[in-house]
């Protein structure tokens, strides 16, 4: 029976990784550092599941013909798999970590007999090669439209932009109650626990997403499928899994299965998580194999084992690589090249961009922008006023979930860079908030990053229209001297008088797009001063000044 | 008659059907009464209950943290040339010591304007040397907490770390509270213009509340001093003060009454306020403007610095007619140490 306890040493490797992987996903959000007044950075190494991840590392090289900062990482997955095959998914993604858990809830629809055919393996698993192969390809057009399905990406979208501001709402609804009680045991039993949670998931304030609900339905979705087919997103879906699975072709460990003393009692098959087909008389579909070791740990013969370098006879009686065919393959290619040419042939990236598409602080001109960003959302759950959210259809049906700033939920704050930090990709390159250039160090010589420029809607701004004082633009204006100046005007209000006040104009030459203003205008619903993205310093024909300092 | 009627006399008959006994029958209209009961009484209790909701009734909350004036004493005070720990000493001793303003056992509130994400070098928020000085100085004087708080206006985490205030507060033992939105509470501020506002907590909770500003230039009024950095006690839509920015400050300064004001003009921002940025605007001026008298301070600090008087800032004319203070600070008589 040797290698029974594999199954145990995974089960403590998932969760140690997957406990990783949440708490880095927590903690991407602003952390105050005691004793300094130096320039706030992201703690930790939050990008890191994003580093080792294979996927995004080639699809950024097909896509850029580079490689970004820490993605040389993924070869600490890559090459191991290359060896030991997908060892990645059974026992360290954190995405298959949770479907491995749905999928062992007791189940009226995946009992006994039903279990054990359907985790037969199926013809329809190979649809993941096909997204990768169509992914790879669009890639290498200029399209990470992959991101949408690579796992790190569907995890931090999902649990960062929905499940994590839900569940915060969540405490909130049920705690405050408690800590308004006027029994003084339930009091500070609900402060202590919230003062808990504050400390270990929740953030300072409530945030909202656009699409919360969406994402948060798919991504409860997906895990529930798993109460079906165990590992149902794995299997036909994550081209994550698909890369890896076409790299362990090669890998020198397999699963040594001892015909003779099988007697196909099937609870190997109970237990398979790839749906590989471990037992005996079937072929052993190496690709498809998570190496989980159920198989090994449930045999009660010690029928299976896994081994190293293990005789020709039995590679031969297995199936190594994706069983995709000369078909399915072209299908892939096919989509993958057609899908590109279709998204940019598009309104959206030329043209016709949308004016309220502001992009965040470094991120690169769009058509860069969107061969690098994979929607993961990193940007979206780090920025500290929640104004970053993801798209619908602001950047086309291509830039679906790409950030965009909304500056009537929250403004850029001068010298904050955190997105650009945590993102994995470059898509938002990194900067520093000397190279923002916004507060620190104004006057210098420096270019500011500019995300698009303020304008007035005078029918509706109070000085301008209705004869009130107000410039709380001007107040806010982060810029020094403020891109928002007054003019001293004599109006005449509604009782005839003539009153003296100040009126808002914009400096297109000092406006950074912020949106500071937008934000802290009184007018909520439809503020008198918007910002749109001509004059995004990212982009040099979506400008408005002939000579720009 | 037995419960089991209709037993099969032959095989295969259909199956017997149960019949249900009289004391059976009796249970089950009795809890299907007490349900229909339950809900007929339920809703008729929720439908008395049915009122149109009405917005959270505004509490009082207004307190005096003022103290007994002292004839002997000066209510406006004017330290120069020194660095930020020595010019609030010499302040709080010009004054009569920082125990003629807390007492043992005081929860002691520090109010600094902590709005801005800026360095202290930027001068958009107080000193920190200055607020660590009084928190020192609070404990010495026998406080039991003390508490430094602010409702920022760019992300508070920012505000609180980059204005060096949370370190330099913490490293002198006080409590630095930041702005959680759950810590807000509705009260009647009984003003002209300010009814119902939503008031940060911790200034509602303290026995003696010290208003730590810094002095710097603001497009609308001129310039931003003491009263309005009681801005930073509220909570709620505050960017419609605006449209009467001296009632409501006037507001404010009736609603707030500090034990004492320490005004730092260490460093001053002269242009681009009050959120500043470019080292240009900002001019080393190395003083202190502390005092009783909230509306002399304000009157000392904008004619110093941006040539004010009292007719440009309605605001100070309005508090000086509610009694709050008056603007002839010279007839106070400003006690002025020259530290250098």
């Amino acid at each position: 029976m040797a290698g029974s306890r594999l199954p145990q040493w995974r089960r403590i490797s998932q969760i140690l990784f997957l406990v990783l992987f949440l708490a880095l996903l927590v903690s991407t959000s602003l952390h105050s550092m005691i004793g300094t007044t130096s320039d706030i950075h992201v703690r930790g190494p939050v990008r890191l599941f994003f580093e080792w991840d294979p996927l995004v590392a080639l699809t950024n090289a097909l896509a850029t013909r580079a490689l970004y900062r820490g993605l040389l990482w993924s070869l600490v997955i890559l090459l191991p798999t290359l060896f030991l095959g997908r060892f990645f998914c059974g026992w360290i993604c954190p995405m298959g970590t949770l479907q491995h858990f749905v999928g062992n809830m007791p189940s009226e629809a995946k009992r006994g007999k039903q279990r054990i055919e359907a985790n037969r393996y199926k013809r329809w698993q190979t649809i993941k090669y096909v997204v990768l192969i169509a992914g790879l390809v669009a890639a290498f057009f200029g399209s990470m439209a992959i991101g949408w399905l690579d796992p790190f990406s569907l995890l931090v979208r999902s649990i960062g932009l929905a499940i994590l501001p839900a569940l915060n709402f969540a405490v909130h609804a049920v705690l405050t109650p408690l800590e308004n009680s006027h029994i003084a045991a339930i009091k500070a039993t609900g402060g202590t626990i919230h003062a808990l949670l504050q400390f270990l998931v929740l953030d300072l304030a409530q945030a909202h997403f656009a699409q919360g609900l969406v994402l948060g339905i798919l991504f409860v979705a997906i895990l529930a499928a798993s109460l079906r087919i165990t590992r149902l997103w794995c299997r036909s879906i994550c081209p994550l899994g698909a890369l890896l699975g076409a790299v362990s072709r090669w890998s020198v460990l397999g699963l040594h299965k001892d015909a003779e003393s099988c007697d196909k009692c099937n609870r190997c098959l109970l237990h398979c998580q790839g749906g590989d087909d471990p037992i005996g008389g079937a072929p052993w579909r190496k690709a498809e194999c998570l190496m989980c070791m159920n198989c090994v740990g449930s045999c009660p013969h010690g029928s299976l084992e896994f081994r190293f370098f293990r005789p020709v006879i039995e590679k031969n009686k297995e199936v190594a690589s994706p069983d995709l065919g000369r078909r399915r393959t072209l299908t892939g290619l096919a989509a993958g090249a057609v899908v590109v040419p279709l998204m940019r042939a598009n309104t959206g990236m030329g043209k016709s961009r949308n004016e309220k598409l502001l992009r965040p602080p470094g991120a690169l001109d769009e058509p860069d922008f969107l061969s690098r960003c994979i929607r993961c959302g990193e940007c979206m759950k780090v920025c500290p006023n929640n104004s970053l959210q993801p798209t619908l259809g602001q950047a086309g049906l291509e830039g679906l979930w790409t950030p965009t700033l909304v500056p009537r939920i929250g403004y850029c704050e001068p010298s904050c860079v955190l997105c650009s930090e945590v993102c994995p990709t470059g898509a938002i390159w990194q900067i520093t908030p000397k190279e923002k250039g916004w507060v620190v160090d104004v006057g210098q010589q420096n270019q500011p990053i500019r995300l698009g420029t303020a304008f007035y809607d005078r029918g509706r701004c109070l000085p301008w229209a209705m004869a009130i004082d107000c410039i709380v633009c001007e107040e806010w204006c982060p810029v020094s001297p403020k891109a928002i100046y007054v003019e001293e005007a004599q109006v005449i209000d509604s009782a005839g008088n003539t009153k003296t006040l100040k009126q808002p104009r914009v400096d297109p030459s000092r406006c950074v797009g912020c949106g500071a203003c937008e934000y802290a205008c009184p007018l909520q619903d439809h503020p008198a001063v918007y910002v749109t993205s001509i004059g995004e310093s990212r982009s040099p024909s979506s400008q408005i000044l002939l000579n720009r300092k | 008659m037995d419960g089991e009627a209709g037993t099969a006399s032959e095989k295969n008959t259909k199956p017997p059907v149960p019949h249900m006994t009289r004391r059976d029958a009796m249970l089950q209209l009795l809890r299907l009464g007490g349900v229909a009961a339950g809900a007929a009484g339920a809703g008729v209790w929720l439908s008395e209950h049915s009122l149109r909701p009405v917005p959270a009734q505004a509490e009082q909350a207004r307190r005096d943290h003022r103290i007994a004036a002292d004839a002997k004493l000066p209510q406006i005070t004017v330290v120069q040339g020194g660095e930020p720990r020595a010019l609030v000493q010499q302040a709080l001793e010009n004054l009569g010591g920082i125990r003629r303003f807390v007492s043992r056992q005081d929860v002691v509130v520090l109010k600094p304007n902590i709005a801005w994400d800026r360095t202290p070098e930027q001068a958009a928020n107080t000193n920190p040397e200055v607020v660590a000085e009084v928190v020192r100085q609070c404990w010495q004087a026998g406080a039991k907490r003390v508490i430094v708080t602010d409702v920022s206006c760019n992300e508070p985490r920012r505000c609180f770390q980059r204005s060096g205030i949370q370190a330099a507060a913490r490293a002198e033992g006080a409590e630095v509270i930041l702005p959680d939105p759950e810590l807000f509470r509705e009260v009647d501020m009984g003003g002209v213009v300010l009814k119902s506002w939503p008031i940060f907590k911790p200034f509602l909770e303290a026995d003696k509340i010290f208003n730590l500003p810094i002095a710097k230039h603001h497009g609308l009024v001129g310039a931003t001093l003491g009263m309005k950095n009681w801005y930073g006690i509220l909570g709620g839509e505050r960017n419609r003060l605006h449209q009467q920015i001296h009632q409501s400050l006037a507001d404010l300064a009736s609603f707030m009454l500090p034990t004492v004001t320490l005004m730092d003009c260490y460093r001053v921002l002269l242009r681009n306020g009050p959120t500043g940025g470019n080292l240009e605007d900002v001019t080393l001026k190395k003083t202190m403007v502390a005092g009783t008298d909230p509306v002399a301070i304000d009157a000392y600090v904008a004619k110093a610095y941006w040539d004010l008087d009292p007719e440009r800032l309605p605001y100070l004319q309005m508090a000086a007619a509610r009694g709050l203070g008056t603007v002839d600070f010279a007839a106070l008589g400003v006690k002025t140490s020259q530290l250098e």
